[in-house]
């Protein structure tokens, strides 16, 4: 079986995909919510990631 | 098996009622053996081939990652909710958890970032399955298209 070894960053990103696509399909009624939830997902997801991420570079100085 | 109540819960008004067990009951099983499998079953082809795509390639990350598969082990009250929590959740996977068991698939718990992220990839795409199979229960029971 193959070993691959990824970044903080790209398991984050297949993260956030996987799971936003998701909860976009089973969140919401009609194709178009589904699509627009999806992407507002991982828009939060991605944001969080780069906030987060700077918070604790800031906070470790 | 079809338990067929059309009772409403006690506090209602009386509006809601139980959909009959063998309405879902096959749907459900399919979208937990195969992730997608309800959804396929209902005839949502597109949303069931997105969902079995992304729990598939979820589950394959994570064990491409060498993520740690939990077993139930009992202990102190946290390492028996996480060690149980992590094995249902792994069990939800449906037939990926039972193919890799069945090919011998066990990476012990080491530490490093990206066997952590293997193991919460593998524990995700259970979530994301019992996700799918709650949609599969409302679209079977009518409450959504």
């Amino acid at each position: 079986m193959p070993k691959i070894n990824l970044s903080h960053f790209e398991a984050a990103f297949l993260f956030a995909l996987f799971t936003s696509v998701v909860m976009g399909i089973t969140s919401k009624k009609t194709d178009n919510d589904r699509l627009r939830y999806g992407a507002y997902c991982f828009g939060c997801f991605i944001f969080f990631l780069f906030g987060i991420g700077w918070l604790m570079k800031i906070g470790h100085g | 098996m079809a338990v067929q109540s059309q009772t409403a819960a006690p506090g209602n008004s009386g509006k809601e009622e139980t959909v009959p067990i063998s309405v879902w009951i096959g749907p459900v099983i399919a979208a937990w053996l195969i992730p997608g499998g309800g959804h396929f079953l209902l005839k949502r082809t597109g949303r069931g081939i997105l969902i079995f795509a992304s729990v598939t390639l979820m589950f394959l990350f994570g064990m491409f990652m060498r993520g740690m598969m939990f077993t139930p082990e009992s202990g102190d009250i946290l390492t028996t909710l996480i060690n149980y929590g992590g094995f249902v959740c792994d069990m939800a996977t449906g037939a990926l958890y039972f193919a890799a068991a069945m090919f011998g698939y066990s990476a012990p718990d080491m530490p490093g970032a990206g066997h952590d992220y293997g193991t919460k990839f593998l524990v995700t795409a259970g979530l994301l399955n019992i996700l799918a199979m709650v949609d599969t229960f409302e679209i079977a029971s009518g409450k959504k298209n």
